[in-house]
């Protein structure tokens, strides 16, 4: 027999071993609630998947009685609208502060202690503060998102800056670089992909934070969605929506993988 | 062709000397090995040359003048190492520097200059044997060709002097016998002082026309953190010389 650690699944295997968790969970709840459900048909907290497909009917297909709306579209417009902005900023921020931080001694020596401390920071701490200063609407929702994964972003890029081989600093100095030159050519290149990657570390942690903000004051979003139905104990609405937000997470880490070997070939191009 | 004067150069890392009293002169366009037992400073030597490093003692003149504390495009080098860059195709890391010196904001040539730059890129790649891969990043290129294309980055500012710093280590002894013959090559035509740092004394006498070796005198084991290496031997390499200066430069000035 061999080592456990040497015995690889053939790729069909492997898609089949894939699928195994997934259906599993998929069976265990069809069992439990089918059990709840013979015993009392009213049972609200396992629907049945005909409950669950009337409600994503209702949902995505048919609109409000209300507003007109299809609302699980407009929730998911207003969410990634929130999303994109919040993560835009901080990316943008992460990007220029975490390089500035990685290569200047100066910048490092100012701000290396202070960004510590405010990645300390509970983000959700500063929600109220973040409600009472800049009101209830939007732009709260986008700081939160901003405020809260910035940290991270700057002090990653910052130690990925400084993973730069100082050979290849000092080679192109003698190419004859300045810092702004060095900064443009050689180390913004290199950064983007990396800083790709802790964006995908931190886009957890954003939909935590739309999502919590969602809950407490807004009037769309998935996340308003799911604490508003959760008064109605509507889980035939609840489990397709937190579905939904873990198919768009999914999505859009697979969207910033593909980019990645896009934009980056030289990443993934031979022995590297 | 430059002149290189080290005068009584120290370098002290805490309390430990590294290089003591280091003291000669590299007759202008020389091609001098650096030879010496590992840990012994040879690497911190090339980086006090770069000015990456400042003497903690004495100092280095270039012609006369005391060399600037931080890298310029007068000393070029090749490390053994991490000397290109992996996100540019080889083309693209030996037109970098011309770009650097063309363009000061972006760092990028538009129309003729860049078809010069290009053109005088491609003609240092094919010097260095690398026409055929201008096009691939350096993880697509095996060890021997990611040395020679540092070299053809290197040159292709015209440095005064080249440093490097066992550029050869990692090579197996055909490709080694092939990047030398392109070494010396490249020193007659440009003229350069060269700085070459190894662990292989026949390479060293090969290419060198000085051997300079750096090493500890005292060895007993309480002495070995208050005393450095100091040249030990150091030996012209007898039918060697100079190489006179060409009426013209073979390479067209292509940098600057
Ligand atoms: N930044 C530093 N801080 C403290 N000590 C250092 C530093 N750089 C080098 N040293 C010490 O200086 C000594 C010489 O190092 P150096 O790299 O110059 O050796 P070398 O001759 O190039 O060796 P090798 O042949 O193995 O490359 C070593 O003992 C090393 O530990
Ligand atoms: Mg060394």
């Amino acid at each position: 027999m061999r080592r456990l650690i040497n015995r690889r699944p053939d790729i069909a295997t492997r898609f089949g071993l894939m699928l195994v968790p997934f259906v599993i969970v998929i069976i265990v709840y069809m069992v439990a609630s089918e059990a709840r459900l013979s015993v009392n048909p009213n049972d609200k907290l396992l629907p049945g998947w005909s409950s669950i497909s009337a409600a994503v009917e209702r949902m995505a297909f048919q609109p409000d009685q209300r507003t007109g709306n299809y609302l699980l579209w407009t929730d998911t417009i207003s969410s990634l609208t929130r999303l994109g902005i919040g993560v835009a900023i901080a990316t943008l921020i992460g990007g220029v502060f975490g390089i500035l931080q990685g290569l200047i001694p100066y910048w490092r020596a100012t701000f290396n202690s202070f960004t510590a401390v405010l990645s300390m920071i509970p983000p959700l701490a500063l929600l109220p503060i973040l409600f009472i200063a800049l009101g209830l609407g939007e732009l709260s929702k986008v700081a939160l998102i901003a405020i809260g994964i910035t940290p991270f972003l700057i002090r990653d890029l910052a130690l990925r800056t400084a993973e730069i081989p100082h050979e290849e600093i000092i080679k192109a100095q003698t190419l004859g670089a300045s810092t702004w030159q060095i900064i443009l050519r050689v180390v913004v290149p290199q950064m983007l992909p990396r800083l790709i990657d802790g964006l995908r570390f931190s886009l957890g942690a954003a939909w935590l934070f739309l999502i919590a903000a969602e809950a407490i004051a807004s009037d769309s979003g998935l996340g308003y969605r799911i604490f508003l139905m959760r008064r109605y104990l509507a889980m035939d609405v609840i489990l397709p929506y937190v579905a939904w937000i873990t198919f768009l997470a999914f999505a859009l880490d697979l969207a910033l993988r593909l980019f990645q070997r896009v934009a980056f070939p030289w990443m993934f191009r031979g022995r590297a | 062709m430059t002149q290189v004067t080290v005068e009584n150069l120290w370098k002290v890392y805490g309390d430990q000397t590294v290089l003591e009293n280091i003291n000669f002169t590299a007759e202008p366009g020389s091609f001098i090995s650096l030879v010496g037992p590992s840990g012994c400073g040879k690497s911190t030597f090339l980086r006090m040359m770069l000015g990456d490093e400042s003497p903690s003692r004495g100092r280095i003149l270039i012609d006369g003048v005391e060399l600037e504390d931080e890298p310029s495009p007068d000393r070029g080098v090749v490390f053994q190492k991490y000397s290109v860059f992996p996100h540019l195709t080889a083309l693209q890391n030996v037109m970098l520097g011309l770009e650097f010196g063309g363009s000061p904001f972006l760092a990028r040539l538009r129309g003729k200059k860049r078809r010069a730059a290009r053109a005088a890129s491609l003609e240092m790649l094919q010097n260095v044997g690398l026409s055929q891969a201008a096009g691939k990043y350096p993880s697509e290129l095996s060890g021997g060709m990611q040395q020679r294309l540092a070299i053809a980055q290197a040159l292709v500012k015209k440095p005064k002097i080249l440093l490097l710093d066992e550029p050869f280590g990692a090579l197996d002894p055909g490709i080694r016998a092939e990047v030398h013959d392109i070494m010396l090559r490249l020193w007659r035509e440009e003229r350069m002082t060269i700085f070459m740092v190894t662990h292989d004394l026949s390479e060293a006498f090969k290419l060198g026309t000085r051997v300079i070796a750096f090493d500890r005198v005292r060895t007993r084991p309480e002495e070995a953190k208050a005393y450095g290496a100091t040249v030990t031997f150091d030996l012209k390499v007898d039918g060697k010389s100079v190489p006179p200066a060409p009426a013209e430069p073979p390479l067209k000035a292509a940098a600057q």
